[in-house]
C-alpha cells in the first residue's frame, strides 16, 4: 500500500507471478507423487492384472463353457457346469477332507504358536536366536519339505525315522501314507504344516504380544491378580484379541488353499483330496477340463470369501477400537 | 529453478521411461510363457532353412535314456530337433502343452480319442503305410481311431509280477497261478523284514486292470459300453482289497511300483513291475528271478497281462507338421537300429516292430523271453476310448474298494454313471 505509484498492471503481473510459481510447483509436486505413486505400486498392480485378475476373470468365462483340452472354448453352456460341479460326490468330500484337515490345523496352530510366542517372549538370553530358530521353518518350501517328511522321516519301511524309533520300542512299522484305518496320513501332513507355519504365525503372535502396555500387568499386579494363568486370561488374551482374529482367518484361508503337502505327501487319491488337489486333477492334470475346474475354483473362492465374512463378523476383526 | 526442487521434469521422463521398459518387460514375459524347449535359432522352417523341432519325453528311470534320446535327435539330418526330457508329472506337462503351438511338435503319450476331437495329433497313415504289417495288431489298434492311425509304438511294457526264486523255493511254494495263490503265498513270504509283495504304495490301483482283464472283463466292450460292471469284475476287485488287507504288501517305500529297489533292495519277495526293470533287477539279484502274469481270478478265466508302453505322435497345433512328421517316420520307422538301441540297451521293452522283436536276442533267454512270452499270450492293450477322466473314475472306485474295504458293486456303480455320461459326450 506504500507503493501508489506502481501501475495497476505491474502490480498484477507481480501478483499474479508470485501466485502461478507455488501453483505451479503444487501442480509439479502432486505431479511427481503421482508418479512415484505408479513407480511404486505399478510393477504389483501389473503383476495382479496380468497374473491374478485376468485369470479370474478368464476362469469366470471358462466356467461357462464346456472346455477340455482347449483354453478357448466356443460350447456355451450356461450353467451347467456350476449344477455338475454342486453335485459331483468328489467335489464334495474334497470340502470334507479340508473341514477335517481345518479341524486339526487351525485350532494346533494357534495354540501352539500362541504358547511358543509367549515362550520366546519371555526369554531373556539369546532372543534373536530362539525367534529365527523357530521362524526358519517359514523359509522352507513345502514341496522340499514334504520330500523330507515322505522320504526321510514317515516312510513306511523299517529305515524310516519314525519307523525305527517305533522298532525301539518294540512296535512294527506303520505305513504313514497308505494306511486309511487308522488314518496315519494325517500325522505327516499335519505336522509338516505346523513345522512349516508356527514360526510366521509366532511372530504375528510376539508382535502382538509386545504392544500390550506393561502398565496393565503392573495394575493387574497391584490389583492382587496372581501372574500365570488369570493374567493370561484376563490381560493377555483379550489383549491379543486383534491378532488372534487375524491369524484365525489367515489360518482358516491356508488352510483352504492347501495343495503342496497332500499333492506331494499322498498324491491325488480321493480319501484325501482337499478342494485344490481335486480341481487341479480335473483340470490342469491329464483331463483338461477347465470348463468344470473353473466352476469349481469360483465356487470354492465364494466360499472361502463367505467363512472369512462370516468369520469376520462373528470375532470382530476390524471392529472400532482393536 | 530452485535449488530444493531437484530436476523434477527430466527425472520423471526419465523415469516414464523406466517404467515404460518395465511395463514392456512384464507384457513380454507374460506373451512368452514358457520355454517351448525348441531351439533358439531363427529360421522356422520355411524357405530351405532347417525347421526347429520340439520333441518331448518323459523322464525315463534307466541311466542313457536321455543322452541316447539327445543322440538320435542330433543326428537327425533335416531338422534342428530339440530332445525336452521331463521329470515329474510329464502326463500335466503335456496336457497344458498340447494347448497351445508353443507345446511339443513331436511327442511320446498314449493315446486316447479326447486328442483327436480336441485336435492335438494328427494322423500318421501316409508314413505308417508301408510298415504296417510290421506292428502287432494290437499295437496298431491302441493308436487307431475312425480307421486312422494316430501314433507310432516306440516301445511295448508289458506289466507282470516278478518274485524272488529262492524265496519261493525256501517257502515251498509254487508260482501262483491264481488271484487266491497269490494272496496266500503273498501271506507265506511275509516275515517281520519282508513283505510278501509290492503293488505300488497306493496299496494295488496298478492291478485294477489285470485283475479286471483275469476276470474277462475289460474297460469298454467293442461296441463302446461299460465291461467293468458285471459280478466276476466285482469280484476281482474284491480280491484285491483281500490282498491289501492281508498285511502282506509292502507300503510306503520310498519308490513306487515302477522303480525295482523294493525287490533290489530284499524288501519284498514279489513286486508287480514292468519288464523294463529286468536288467536292473538282474543286476541286484542276478538269476533269483521268476515271472508270472497277473493270475487268473479262477479255472474259468484266463491271466492277464497290460502290454503297456510309449507311443510317437505329432502335435497338429505344430508350425512344421510335415517336418514333425518326417522326423518321427525317420527315427521310429526307418531307423531301426536306434529302436533296437532304445528298446534294448538301457531297460528292456519289447520292439514294436516283429521284425526287429524276431531278432533281439537280449529277449530271447531267461526271465525275458518268459515275459514275451507270458505278453504274446496274455497281453491287451488299451482301449482308445478310455479317457483320462473315465481312467479317473476307475481309480475312485478301485481306491474306494482296496483300501476302504467299499462294496465293489457299489462303487462299480459309481464309476459306470461316469464313464456312460463321458461315453455320451464323446460318441452322442
Amino acid at each position: 500500500m506504500s507503493a501508489p505509484t506502481k501501475t495497476p498492471s505491474a502490480a498484477d503481473s507481480v501478483t499474479t507471478g508470485e501466485r502461478r510459481r507455488p501453483r505451479r510447483r503444487r501442480q509439479k509436486g502432486i505431479a511427481g507423487n503421482t508418479l512415484w505413486f505408479w513407480v511404486f505400486v505399478g510393477p504389483f498392480v501389473l503383476g495382479l492384472l496380468v497374473f491374478s485378475y485376468l485369470p479370474i476373470i478368464w476362469s469366470l468365462i471358462l466356467s461357462f463353457f464346456e472346455a477340455y483340452n482347449t483354453a478357448t472354448p466356443s460350447k456355451f453352456v450356461g450353467l451347467q457346469n456350476y449344477v455338475d460341479m454342486l453335485k459331483d460326490h468328489n467335489f464334495i468330500s474334497s470340502l470334507g477332507t479340508f473341514t477335517i484337515f481345518a479341524v486339526f490345523i487351525v485350532p494346533l496352530t494357534f495354540a501352539l504358536s500362541l504358547a511358543l510366542a509367549l515362550l520366546v517372549n519371555q526369554v531373556k538370553i539369546a532372543r534373536a536366536f530362539f525367534r529365527s530358530v523357530f521362524f526358519l521353518p517359514t523359509a522352507c518350501s513345502y514341496v522340499v519339505a514334504s520330500l523330507i517328511w515322505r522320504l526321510s522321516i514317515f516312510n513306511g519301511v523299517r529305515f524310516g525315522l519314525a519307523n525305527t524309533v517305533l522298532g525301539w520300542l518294540g512296535i512294527d512299522n506303520i505305513a504313514w501314507l497308505s494306511t486309511v484305518s487308522p488314518p496315519w496320513y494325517w500325522l505327516p501332513l499335519v505336522t509338516v504344516r505346523l513345522w512349516l507355519q508356527l514360526g510366521f504365525y509366532m511372530i504375528l503372535f510376539i508382535a502382538g504380544l509386545q504392544r500390550i502396555s506393561p502398565t496393565l500387568y503392573e495394575a493387574a499386579y497391584v490389583d492382587g491378580a496372581k501372574p500365570g494363568w488369570q493374567v493370561f486370561r484376563y490381560i493377555t488374551l483379550p489383549q491379543l484379541r486383534a491378532t488372534s482374529v487375524a491369524v484365525l482367518i489367515l489360518n482358516l484361508i491356508a488352510a483352504y488353499q492347501a495343495f503342496d503337502e497332500f499333492y506331494n505327501l499322498i498324491g491325488n487319491v480321493n480319501y484325501a483330496r482337499p478342494p485344490l488337489v481335486y480341481l487341479y486333477s480335473i483340470s490342469l492334470g491329464s483331463i483338461q477340463d477347465l470348463g468344470h475346474g473353473s466352476a469349481g475354483a469360483l465356487i470354492l473362492a465364494v466360499i472361502i470369501m463367505i467363512v472369512t465374512l462370516l468369520q469376520g463378523r462373528i470375532l470382530g476383526f476390524g471392529r472400532a477400537g482393536d | 529453478m530452485p535449488a530444493h526442487v531437484p530436476n523434477a521434469g527430466l527425472s520423471r521422463r526419465d523415469l516414464l521411461k523406466r517404467t515404460g521398459g518395465l511395463a514392456a518387460l512384464a507384457a513380454l514375459t507374460a506373451a512368452c510363457g514358457g520355454n517351448t524347449g525348441r531351439p533358439s535359432s531363427s529360421g522356422g522352417g520355411g524357405g530351405g532353412a532347417k525347421a526347429n523341432l520340439s520333441q518331448w519325453y518323459h523322464q525315463y528311470g534307466e541311466t542313457g535314456t536321455q543322452q541316447a534320446a539327445q543322440r538320435y535327435a542330433k543326428a537327425y539330418p533335416d531338422a534342428n530337433v530339440a530332445v525336452q526330457w521331463t521329470p515329474g508329472d510329464y502326463d500335466a506337462k503335456l496336457a497344458s502343452g498340447l494347448l497351445s503351438s508353443k507345446g511339443p511338435d513331436v511327442f511320446e503319450g498314449h493315446f486316447n480319442i479326447a486328442m483327436v476331437k480336441s485336435n492335438q495329433v494328427v494322423p500318421l497313415d501316409d508314413i505308417m503305410a508301408d510298415v504296417k504289417d510290421d506292428f502287432q495288431p494290437g499295437d496298431l489298434a491302441t493308436n487307431t481311431l475312425d480307421g486312422k492311425i494316430y501314433g507310432i509304438r516306440m516301445i511295448i511294457d508289458p506289466q507282470v509280477i516278478y518274485y524272488r526264486k529262492s524265496l519261493l523255493d525256501k517257502a515251498g511254494i509254487k508260482p501262483p497261478e491264481t488271484i487266491d495263490d497269490l494272496i496266500s503265498a503273498a501271506k507265506e513270504l511275509t516275515t517281520n523284514k519282508v513283505k510278501g509283495i509290492f503293488v505300488g504304495n497306493d496299496g494295488g490301483n496298478v492291478m485294477g486292470g489285470p485283475a479286471l482283464y483275469s476276470s474277462g472283463g475289460e474297460y469298454l466292450t467293442k461296441d463302446n459300453k461299460p465291461g467293468f460292471t458285471d459280478a466276476r469284475a466285482a469280484q476281482a476287485f474284491g480280491k484285491l482289497h483281500e490282498l491289501y488287507a492281508s498285511k502282506s504288501i509292502l507300503l510306503g517305500a520310498p519308490t513306487d511300483w515302477w522303480d525295482p529297489t523294493a525287490i533290489n533292495q530284499g524288501l519284498v519277495a514279489m513286486q508287480f513291475i514292468g519288464m523294463w526293470a529286468v536288467p536292473g533287477m538282474q543286476k541286484a539279484l542276478g538269476d533269483d528271478i521268476g515271472v508270472i502274469p497277473f493270475p487268473k481270478l479262477d479255472a474259468q478265466a484266463q491271466p492277464a497281462v497290460y502290454s503297456g508302453g510309449w507311443t510317437q505322435f505329432v502335435s497338429a497345433k505344430s508350425p512344421n507338421i510335415d517336418a514333425a512328421k518326417k522326423f518321427v517316420k525317420w527315427l521310429w520307422i526307418d531307423k531301426s537300429d536306434y529302436q533296437e538301441d532304445w528298446s534294448l540297451n538301457y531297460g528292456f521293452h519289447i520292439p514294436p516292430r516283429k521284425s526287429l522283436a524276431a531278432k533281439a536276442s537280449k529277449l530271447q533267454s531267461g526271465v525275458a523271453a518268459d515275459t514275451v512270452k507270458l505278453t504274446q499270450d496274455h497281453g491287451y492293450t488299451d482301449n482308445p476310448a478310455w479317457t483320462p477322466k473315465m481312467n479317473t473314475a476307475f481309480g475312485d472306485m478301485l481306491t474306494n474298494v482296496i483300501k476302504k474295504g467299499a462294496d465293489p458293486a457299489a462303487e462299480i456303480a459309481k464309476a459306470e454313471k461316469t464313464v456312460n455320461a463321458e461315453l455320451s459326450r464323446l460318441f452322442g
